[in-house]
């Protein structure tokens, strides 16, 4: 399953201003990460013949994607809305990436935004809240997103010993790469002690162990390799894709503990020829710190029940094995909801492009970006690099 | 117009219906597959594990142990306000399916993973009768 390695590359990639943006709403952030993201890329918009968005919470559309071309007055022949945020971010990427390598389009633009930190209505929040779960035998307990997440903490704890304080490394370890970063919206430096002392939502998680709520968009360009070279920037190619999908709600999931990133990472490296060895970074969906432990686990970076002490060992700090969410994550730089694991990919886009300035891991030339939806529901890997690759 | 907030009621279905009844007697009930024998919760239209459409409903004993748990110290709504802290678990029943669930009639901080629990109901309408779970006395 080798089909798309090295055939597509990511020739632009732009954000917008994150965390409060009252002046945008979701659907201007949307068009203006598509603006930014063509300048990037030096292009104009009558050479975008294919468009890939999310829909947004705050100003929904029937048919996001249309809106959106329409807005911008551009006629795409592939068009196509996301429902999801998360892994299904990353899963429009290998749909886009088919589509061109199939030669169905030529030019993808993929760009995603909301404004959830100053955009939702009191009737929208209440509503978000209560779509998450199964609507009949889930949903009338009262769980809350954080709850549910704290159900699989509970249970890795459980299983591997897992501490409290293993999860607070993760928020610690991003913050310090949030730090570095002009555009995040969390960059006041925080020890395990801060995390643990912020108030209790759900145990055992705190409030910083919980991801951000943030105004925000990000996109990218997506073109054919032999295209590629045409572009400003260093085309960064994306080498494999992968997904895995284990269940809906968790109170179906089949195991709390490992999840169907195993498949999506194990597919993505079978498809890009490398393995965890060989990246040089990874962003990892980090909606909630034990999330990224078992992400950490099961895309093979450390056995099952050993990623907290590889976090607090430092290892995913920037002079780590493993440098990780180094733009600071959905934790600290932003998360605006569906578009979230964008802003992962935009980093890794950055990085590989050696233009991310003083959190900039050296020699960086392969990257793992992973994002999950739902709760640990739906997983997409994608490797990417600097070079094409045989 | 009664404007006190009111907690998420569920949505029901048309192949749950039986099963909500039952509820509202005071019985929990699963699924059986009668080709294969694998039994299920959530009520489906088939069999999870060989997709045939030949299910009978059979009661559970009600009795299971916390897979995992939570205290939800923030409601999800105003209408869960009242209820905090309150946990929210997973129960897996002895006959083998798991189901989300509070852990009522005992102190939130008492709640642990493996913790004994059986089924009990509550009534939120004349229609909707919820089953909960609650710890199994310690006699027993």
């Amino acid at each position: 399953m080798d089909s798309l390695r090295g055939k597509v590359a990511i020739v632009g990639a732009a954000e917008t201003e994150v965390g409060k943006v009252p002046h945008l709403g979701a659907t201007a952030l949307c068009v203006d990460a598509a603006r930014r993201v063509m300048e990037d890329a030096g292009i104009t918009k009558e050479q975008v013949d294919g468009l890939v968005t999310c829909n947004s919470m705050t100003e929904p559309y029937m048919y996001h994607a249309e809106a959106i071309a329409e807005y911008l007055q551009i006629f795409p022949r592939y068009c196509v809305s996301a429902n999801a945020g998360g892994g299904t971010t990353f899963s429009t990427i290998q749909h886009a990436a088919t589509a061109i390598a199939n030669g169905v389009c030529e030019t993808v633009l993929v760009t995603m935004a909301d404004c959830l930190r100053t955009g939702l209505s009191r009737e929208q929040a209440m509503k978000m809240q209560s779509s998450t779960g199964h609507p009949e035998f889930e949903i009338p307990y009262g769980p809350t997103v954080p709850a549910f997440y704290a159900l699989i903490a509970r249970a890795h704890m459980d299983a591997y010993g897992t501490s409290p304080e293993q999860f607070a490394a993760v928020a610690v370890s991003g913050r310090k790469h949030a730090a570095l970063n002009p555009n995040a919206q969390m960059r006041e430096l925080i020890s395990v002690e801060d995390v643990l002392s912020s108030p209790l939502i759900a145990d055992p998680l705190h409030l910083l162990d919980c991801s951000l709520v943030s105004d925000g968009g990000a996109a990218i360009i997506l073109t054919s390799s032999e295209r590629a070279k045409d572009f400003p920037h260093p085309p960064v190619f994306i080498l494999g894709a992968g997904e895995g999908h284990s269940h809906e709600h968790i109170s179906q999931a089949s195991s709390l503990t490992t999840s169907a990133a195993v498949e999506s990472g194990r597919r993505a490296y079978k498809m890009a020829g490398l393995g965890p060895d060989d990246m040089d970074i990874a962003q990892i969906y980090d909606c909630f710190t034990p999330v990224v432990l078992i992400e950490l686990e099961d895309l093979g970076f450390c056995k099952k029940g050993e990623a907290g002490a590889f976090v607090q060992a430092g290892e995913t700090g920037l002079a780590g094995s493993l440098p990780m969410n180094t733009n600071g994550g959905l934790l600290s730089h932003c998360h605006p909801g569906n578009p979230g694991s964008m802003f992962a990919l935009t980093e890794a886009v950055t990085q590989l492009r050696h233009q991310a300035g003083a959190r900039q891991v050296e020699h960086a030339e392969t990257a793992l970006v992973h994002g999950q939806g739902g709760i640990m529901s739906s997983h997409a890997t994608l490797i990417l690099g600097r070079e094409r690759g045989g | 117009m009664n404007s006190a907030p009111r907690k998420f009621f569920p949505r029901t279905r048309p192949e749950s219906a039986a099963w909500w009844e039952a509820s509202r007697h005071h019985s929990l009930l699963l699924q059986r597959c009668s080709k294969c024998g694998h039994l299920q919760f959530y009520p489906r239209i088939i069999c999870a594990a060989c997709t045939c459409d030949s299910l009978e409903w059979t009661p559970s004993a009600g009795r299971g142990r916390v897979s995992t748990f939570t205290i939800c110290r923030r409601a999800v709504s105003e209408a869960y306000a009242a209820d905090v802290p309150y946990v929210i678990a997973l129960v897996q029943l002895d006959e083998g399916p798991t189901m989300m669930c509070n852990i009522v009639e005992c102190d939130p901080e008492s709640v642990t993973s493996d913790m004994p629990v059986e089924v009990c109901f509550e009534k939120w309408s004349e229609e909707i009768t919820i089953p909960q779970f609650r710890p199994v006395p310690a006699d027993e």
